[in-house]
Parts: C-alpha cells; structure tokens; sequence
C-alpha cells in the first residue's frame, strides 16, 4: 500500500506519534504552538497536547535549549525546534558546553537525552543569514549525533530513535525538502547508525546528505545516459560516520565524489575525503573530488544563490572529469 | 533573627559548615601552590556564609546548580570531602572520576549539577530541571548560584524570563562579591542595583548581607516558602567579598589592600563566631573542637586524594556516548 505524503507531514506524524507514546516528550521552541511551526511542521498539535507540551518559547536560543537541556537530564524527553540553524548560533553554548560534555566530564554520571530539531540550507533566496548548511560543524563535536533526514522515510522514522537514544541528537532538515513528496515506507524499522545506498551504481561513487540527495540522483539519471554508473550513498548520520558502508562503496567503484552543501575548507566533504584516503588509498583509480557551496555568504538574488549552491550540472561535470579515462 | 533563635545544633551546624569550607580551601590553596592540585583553582574563602546559609534551608532532593567556585556548594549539598579532595587531584575516585577537576564537581545521588565553568551557564540548564519538575508536578526546588558578572550575559536575562514567564520553581541565588575577576560590577553593568534587574522581569527580589549566615539563611527560607507556594522565582542577592585572588593566577591589580582589609574585619566566620560565644551557644574550647574535628575531616580527605588511583588511559572515551547493550 503506498501512502504518499510530504516531508513536514511526515514530520509532524513523527511528532505527534512520539507525544503519543511517551508523556515525557515534549515540543518546545519559537512559533510552534499557536503559530504551527515556522516551516509549519507542528501545525494542529497545540490543539491536540496542549500548550505544556507543545510549548511556545520567546526569542531566547540559549535559554530555551538551555533548559531542554536541563529538562532531559530530569527524566522528561524534550524535542527542541530550532527555527533555522543560523539561529542555532545563539546555542552553540549550551548544546557544546553543556550538552555534548556533560556525560564525560561528570565521570559518566548524567547523560543528557535532548532532541533538537532545526532547519537548514539554502534554495529559498533567504540570503545570508538564514540559508547556511552548518551540520558539518555540529559534526565536529564529540558526544553529539548529528542526523540529516534526506527522505520522506526517514522524517518519519529518524525521530523515535532519535528520543530513544540516551544522548543528545541535532536533527538537520533541509528547508527545500519540506514540500517533498513520497512514501514513508518501513519507516518504523529504520535506524540512526548507518548510510543508505539510495542507487546501485559500480563506476562511481557519490556521497551525499540532506538536501543535495535529490541533486546527487539527478545528476545520477544524467551519467548513466553518457555510460557512467553512479552509486549514491546517502549518509544520513553524519556523527558518527559509518566508514564501512562509504569505504565498501568506494572500494568497489574506485571512484568518490563529495557533495556537500556546506563549505569546502574544514568541512565535512575533508574529512570523508580523508576517511577515504586513510582507509582506501590504494582501492582508488582517481583523487576523490567534491562538489561544495562556494565559500562565500549565501547571496540574496537567484541566480548568485544558484551559483553558489551544488547543482546537478556541476555534480555531473565533476563526475565526468573524475571518470576520465576509465576503461571498463 | 539570632543564632540564639535556632536550635543550639542548627547554630552550631551552621558554624561547622563555615569552618570546613575555609580550612577545606585554605588547604587546597596550599596543596595548590605544592602542584598536587593544578589547572583553575576558584576558592570561595570569605563567601562562606552564601552556601551555607542557603543550603541549609533547601531540602535533600532539592536540585543545586553551581559556577566554578563551587567547592562549598557541592560539599553543603552532601557531596564527600574525599571525594572533592580526590575530584581536585585528578583521581578517579573523585566526585567526577577525575575529569572535571575544581571546576566540574558533579554528582548525580545529591542532585547536585556542576560544576559549571561558563559564566551563566548554569541558569538555563537550571530552568530546565524546573520545567521538568513543574511539568512531572513535583514540588522540589532548583537552585542556581552565579556571580553578579553572570548578570551581564544574555543567559541571565533569557533565563529569569522564562522562569518568571512560566512560574518556575527556580531560587536565584546571586553572589554579588563586586568583581568580575577584576572588573568591578560598576565598571561592567549600567544597572548596579541587582534587584532592580530582577524586579524587571517581576521576579520577587531582595537584598541581603552575604557577610551574615543568620541573614542569608533567614532570607533563603523565605524564599523557599514562596517558591514551595507555587509563587514562582525568587532572586537572592547576597552582598559578600572575595578574600583571596579570583584564581590562582590573578595578581589583584584590581583593589586595593585597605578594601579586602575592610571587608575581612567582617569576615563571616569570626563575627558568627563572636556572636555565637556572646550569646552563650559556644565558649573557646566548643570553637577549638570544632576545628580540630573538622582538620581531621580534610586530612582524612586529602590522604584519600593521595591515595587515590589514576583512570586507566584506555577508558579515555569511556562516557563520550552512553554505552548501550548490543541489540
């Protein structure tokens, strides 16, 4: 039986299954009760838990995923919504200093159980402080999981796992995939620890997350017109990266391609990269290449954001130049 | 309020606490300055009558969250003296397995929470376990100390709101000992009556002398009955002074001799002390007992700490993550 429904619809099943579940689950952040989410994610919940549960915060980052924090470590499984991980920033703090520390620097005593939920990326001309793909940086950080729903599956299914695990989760959704459309699928047997291979391929591998998944596949139907085979993996966790699914792709193409919309230098795109030459040099037929936004801020009018964004054309170019010369 | 309105216990127990804060921090100044004990060391000598006071008049289950001058709060909280001794010694057997040092006690069993090094990094979290309490309908408090430099960072002014906001069982309790390492509250806030910036966010505030355990204590019960009465926050300022450096680093460029001088003649030890003796509750022998029992407690203390045992390299990223059963 197929049932197609969006991203945020799918989302917000997600949440108001957790709710239902569990009574120490509960919403809190800007505009999520009466106004029904910026993204519009938790629209309708207010009038079905509450305003305890689906909780609207002031403008007040720092305090109000302060205070998630404080509220997981007694006994209550908060979900905390960021409105843009630009505003995300206004955290670093809490989620760095205290969230991701505290079980290690307290001897293993006090493991903190917070979900945050927050959009981002770019695509919607919302320039530059409001479009950023800031996830490889979370990713940085010991004691935190960073996921990165690319499907509608996994919006539907990433979140109970997600209050399941005992330590703190930062849940990344890109603004563009909001509208998507698809099928929700097995979602309730997914897990957080793996990559999916989202297209079977065997002359080059593709890595990607979040919302250049659907470029990624794109540029995929593209190759295979001109005979190149493209494997997509879709990381899906980017903290901790699962180097076996990447490493057994890599391997078998001989091939990677990055494509990452967060910026090149330090980022995430470096350190698969790295991953893969530490542990695959001698398995490669090429220097792996990436595709990232250009290091600049995200410009306002289209056509700068465009340019500045990977897009399918220049996943594809980068492919072709990476498959030169490959006999098969 | 006298000492001589409590039972005899209770005045003496308040006595006794004072007395094992200073000589728990005099010696780790010394074992300190001997590189027994390294990295930051914050000592709270002067101050001594603010933890006290309040923590006498929380209740056992009652949350505490603290900076990183919180050798006092953790041990009023009913953490072991070993176990702070060992903490600062980098042993395993400390209150935090060795990894968080004088800056990170913690410990889960007396619901006492850091050992926080980020100045006002402690308010949300500390809102945040009384949102949970408000929301699982329990009736314990949460108690926050910071310093009034901790009143100039944004968490400050996020946190009151939403505890005000939303009614939360919250106790502020403000340090106010005039500096912010060295940079004096007139010099750093444009506002410096303290309550004032409570009162902004229709938080009930009051001012009391932090130099006065009777005083401290007194008002700390007051608040605590309006905070149990489901009347919201209470900020506490506790007017008090810093005896000794901000750290073990700090030259004091910033005061001068006469003023420390001047606030240490008021030093809360000696003058509740004094009164006690005044009014018949302790004589010289009683007061020596007290010291000499206690110089036995951080003794005892300090021989566990060198006694105590290394983590083993290996476990360094024990607790990054929550170990997990295999599926």
């Amino acid at each position: 039986m197929s049932l197609v429904m969006t991203y945020r619809e799918a989302l917000r099943e997600a949440l108001r299954d957790a709710m239902q579940r569990d009574p120490r689950v509960f919403l809190m952040g800007e505009d999520v009760g009466r106004y029904g989410g910026s993204y519009a994610v938790s629209l309708g919940l207010l009038e079905a838990f509450g305003p305890e549960r689906i909780r609207d915060a002031p403008l007040s980052e720092l305090g109000f995923v302060g205070a998630g924090i404080g509220a997981a470590l007694a006994g209550m499984r908060p979900i905390i919504e960021i409105m843009t991980v630009n505003f995300s920033l206004l955290a670093l703090d809490p989620l760095m200093n205290t969230a991701a520390a505290l079980r290690h620097m307290s001897g293993g005593q006090f493991s903190v159980p917070l979900v945050v939920r927050m959009a981002t990326g770019a695509g919607r001309q919302l320039a530059a402080q409001h479009s950023h793909s800031l996830e490889g940086w979370f990713a940085h950080i010991p004691g935190l999981k960073i996921l990165a729903p690319a499907t509608v599956e996994d919006a539907r299914g990433m979140l109970w796992p997600a209050l399941l695990d005992p330590d703190p989760v930062l849940i990344f959704e890109h603004a563009q995939l909001y509208n998507l459309e698809g099928d929700p699928g097995d979602w309730a047997s997914i897990d957080i620890n793996r990559a999916r291979i989202r297209r079977a391929g065997k002359d080059l591998t593709l890595i990607t997350y979040g919302g250049t998944l659907g470029k990624a596949l794109a540029a995929a139907e593209e190759l295979a017109g001109v005979g190149i085979d493209c494997e997509v993996i879709d990381l899906r966790v980017l903290r901790p990266l699962d180097d076996a699914t990447l490493l057994a792709s890599v391997c078998k193409t001989r091939r990677a391609l990055v494509v990452d919309e967060g910026w090149r230098s330090g980022s995430l795109s470096a350190e698969i990269i790295t991953r893969i030459i530490e542990q695959g040099f001698y398995e490669l037929d090429a220097p792996p290449a990436r595709v990232c936004s250009a290091e600049v801020p995200i410009p306002y009018p289209r056509h700068l954001e465009e340019a500045a964004l990977p897009q399918v054309a220049s996943i594809v170019t980068a492919a072709q130049q990476l498959c030169q010369g490959k006999t098969t | 309020m006298t000492p001589s309105s409590l039972p005899r216990d209770s005045a003496l127990d308040l006595l006794r606490d004072m007395v094992r804060i200073r000589r728990l921090e005099e010696r780790a100044g010394e074992l300190y300055g001997a590189s027994k004990i390294r990295g930051f060391l914050h000592l709270y000598i002067g101050e001594e009558a603010v933890a006290v006071g309040v923590l006498h008049a929380l209740a056992a289950d009652d949350a505490v969250v603290a900076t990183y001058r919180e050798h006092a709060h953790a041990l009023l909280k009913g953490v072991p003296m070993k176990a702070i001794m060992a903490e600062m010694y980098g042993r395993q057997e400390g209150c935090s397995r060795g990894r968080g040092g004088s800056m990170h006690l913690f410990d889960a069993r007396t619901r006492f929470f850091g050992g926080n090094a980020i100045v006002a990094g402690g308010l949300p979290l500390t809102v945040g376990l009384a949102l949970a309490e408000h929301m699982q309908g329990g009736s314990r408090l949460c108690a926050c100390f910071f310093g009034e430099g901790a009143m100039a960072e944004g968490a400050f002014h996020e946190s009151i709101n939403l505890a005000a906001l939303w009614r939360l069982p919250v106790l502020f309790c403000c340090e106010n000992n005039l500096y912010a390492m060295g940079t004096a509250l007139e010099r750093s806030q444009s506002q410096t009556d303290l309550c004032a910036k409570a009162s902004a966010y229709k938080v009930e505030a009051r001012a009391v002398d932090g130099m006065n355990v009777i005083a401290v204590h007194e008002a700390t019960r007051h608040a605590v009955e309006h905070i149990r009465a489901g009347h919201g926050p209470f900020f506490l300022e506790f007017r008090t002074y810093r005896f000794r450096a901000h750290s073990m680093f700090d030259p004091q460029l910033y005061r001068d001799k006469e003023e420390v001088e001047q606030w240490k003649a008021r030093g809360p030890i000696h003058t509740y002390s004094s009164q006690l003796k005044a009014e018949g509750l302790l004589d010289e022998p009683g007061f020596l007992a007290i010291l000499a029992q206690v110089d036995a407690e951080v003794e005892e203390a300090i021989a566990y700490a060198e006694n105590g045992s290394l983590e083993p390299i290996e476990d360094l990223s024990r607790d990054v993550y929550t170990p997990r059963s295999a599926p």
